[in-house]
């Protein structure tokens, strides 16, 4: 009785997810092109948030590399743009950025807390400023021109990019790799001695956490037409995964995706007339989501349909 | 010869009485109080911004002004401490749990603090001219704002180090900086302990805010440069140890001084590509145990 209410709830989630997809996958034929060119960015935030959190959620390391491999793969797309089809210029992009974590994932094997932390926010700095000058007084010129796709291309590359990505990680969360990962995050000596590779998986997932990164830079750097150093590797892209995931929910399959579809709407909604209390509510709504809500807003409604449950069951 | 290297070297001591009494506050932050404070860049800000306000609007020396800001943003720091701090530290079950939380709440306080002060002030880049003359020291010609804030970045320091080391509360802070639960048994009020350290570390910001405000320009997003270069520091001079910092800020000064001079323009690369081999070869720094 239990399990096949277990499965079918399983079955009817795959339906509403499926359905979803094909409404997302259309869009592009019904729906206004300011649509088309909302969800892509939604899908980029999305992608980015649930890339960090598929490394950062269940071991508990708090990366902020994030826009370091986002903007590897805008320089790739940059320097390869001409040349290159797109598709292979994704996976290019992917690829190094792939490499870069697992180059960074190897250096800070033996860090723990404040150290990776610090660690990884000063590779972004890094990058921006040696690119700087190396793009001042090297080749003496700064920015790029990025050849450019129609909206239509880009939001479906988004969208696969997308797919691939939560098929991952729900793939990943279900296997021996998931429960690994969650061990190192509950106590990682202990994961140690039971057996798991500590090092291999969290590199590895470090590194494939990079390339999906890389490839949503390699596909946005296409929209934006004018890059440089200070677009490609802006601090902000660090720390927006990182409050949209908590403020989602980073423990849960789920959590990062509204966390980051809620941020970009409002950030869509605010950031034209009011540029700077959209900074301001998302400092507060940060900082009441750590005070109050530890599991973030999938953690609430999971509370709130456990208590209707019980509601029913004591009615009955 | 002698005059450029003189030069070099008084350059980068002035870069580095900055950067120490910065990193000085940032370490008490961290090592007493447990709080990675990604904001500390953006109470030096509101230093700079109340102290650009102050001789503007009404006048009032800078030098007076360090007065008036350090309690200030003291006060801030305090509350901080008081309210958000201390419910997280009571609601995380281990040291390490309220490190992370602690830092994400920094992060916030970033973004609440930097938009607040461009609704005040605009996002503009503001300065002032405050004892601006050339000083001829052995040759080399510096400006005399920046010999004042080199002074009063060594006094401030002292005072301080005279304070930690020497009174009551000071004794009482490093008990804290050891074993908190164990200072808490032997009588030190650890809550009030706590937020005085977070908020001693907040009054060195925005005195060294107001310093910066004599000699560089300002603006609101400034912050972050200078919480990168103050962690820099407290990890050169190892995490946690206050005389480490100090003398790690005059290290990271010299270092400065010494890459603009061979290829401007490279300094904050050199910064990052000693902080990550530090990182990666003596996570513990200078004077780390």
């Amino acid at each position: 009785m239990d399990i096949a209410k277990v499965v079918s709830k399983r079955s009817f989630m795959l339906w509403v997810s499926f359905l979803v997809l094909i409404l997302l996958a259309t869009s592009p034929l019904y729906a206004p092109e300011y649509t088309v060119i909302l969800l892509t960015s939604i899908f980029m935030y999305i992608v980015i948030t649930v890339s960090w959190a598929m490394f950062s959620g269940p071991t508990g390391y708090i990366s902020l590399a994030s826009a370091a491999f986002f903007g590897v793969g805008i320089y790739t797309s940059a320097i390869l743009g001409k040349t290159l089809p797109l598709p292979l210029i994704i996976i290019i992009g992917g690829l190094v950025s792939f490499c870069l974590g697992l180059l960074v994932g190897a250096l800070t094997l033996r860090l723990r807390g404040v150290y990776f932390i610090m660690f990884t926010f000063g590779l972004v700095e890094l990058l921006l400023h040696f690119i700087l000058w190396w793009e001042v007084n090297i080749t003496g010129t700064t920015g790029r021109v990025v050849p450019t796709m129609s909206n239509t291309t880009v939001y479906y590359l988004m969208l696969i990019i997308f797919v691939i990505l939560m098929l991952t990680t729900y793939f990943i969360s279900r296997s021996r790799y998931g429960l690994a990962m969650q061990s190192i995050g509950e106590y990682e000596e202990a994961a140690a001695h039971t057996g798991v590779n500590v090092t291999t998986v969290k590199v590895i997932t470090f590194a494939v956490s990079a390339f999906f990164m890389g490839a949503a830079g390699t596909i946005m750097a296409t929209r934006w037409t004018y890059i440089d150093p200070r677009i490609a590797f802006n601090p902000t892209i660090s720390f927006l995964p990182v409050m949209m995931a908590i403020f989602g929910g980073a423990g849960h399959l789920y959590g990062p995706v509204i966390g980051a579809a809620l941020f970009t709407y409002l950030e869509e909604f605010l950031i034209t007339r009011f540029p700077y209390y959209y900074m301001l509510i998302f400092g507060i709504i940060l900082v009441v989501t750590i005070l109050y809500l530890p599991d973030g807003l999938v953690g609430v409604i999971q509370k709130l349909w456990k208590r209707i449950l019980e509601m029913k069951h004591a009615d009955t | 010869m002698i005059e450029r290297i003189l030069d070099v070297a008084i350059a980068g001591l002035m870069l580095g009485g900055i950067y120490a009494l910065i990193a000085v506050g940032l370490s008490l932050q961290y090592g007493v109080a447990r709080v990675l404070n990604i904001a500390h860049g953006e109470f030096i800000m509101l230093g700079a911004f109340i102290s650009w306000s102050l001789y503007t609007i009404f006048g009032i020396n800078p030098l007076v002004s360090l007065a008036i800001c350090g309690p200030v943003v003291f006060v801030i720091g305090f509350i901080l401490y008081r309210t958000m701090y201390t419910s997280l530290r009571n609601s995380s079950a281990s040291p390490a749990v309220f490190e992370g939380k602690s830092l994400l709440a920094s992060f916030g306080l970033v973004f609440i603090i930097q938009n607040v002060a461009i609704l005040i002030w605009g996002a503009d880049i503001k300065g002032y001219s405050y004892l601006a003359f050339p000083v001829n020291f052995g040759g080399a010609k510096f400006a005399a704002n920046r010999l004042v804030t080199l002074g009063f970045a060594i006094i401030i320091g002292l005072v301080f180090y005279l304070f930690l080391a020497r009174s009551r509360l000071g004794k009482a802070i490093r008990a804290a900086a050891q074993d908190p639960s164990a200072a808490g048994l032997m009588g030190v009020n650890i809550n009030q302990v706590l937020a005085l350290c977070f908020g001693f570390g907040a009054l060195m910001a925005g005195l060294g805010g107001t310093l910066i405000s004599m000699s560089y320009q300002i603006e609101p997003t400034m912050g972050m440069e200078y919480t990168i270069i103050a962690l820099i520091v407290i990890v050169l001079g190892g995490l946690g140890s206050i005389p480490g910092s100090f003398i790690g800020g005059f290290v990271l000064g010299l270092v400065g001084s010494i890459v603009t001079y061979i290829q401007p323009g490279l300094s904050l690369v050199a910064y990052y590509v000693i902080f990550m081999i530090l990182l990666v070869a003596k996570p513990t720094g200078i004077l780390g145990k």
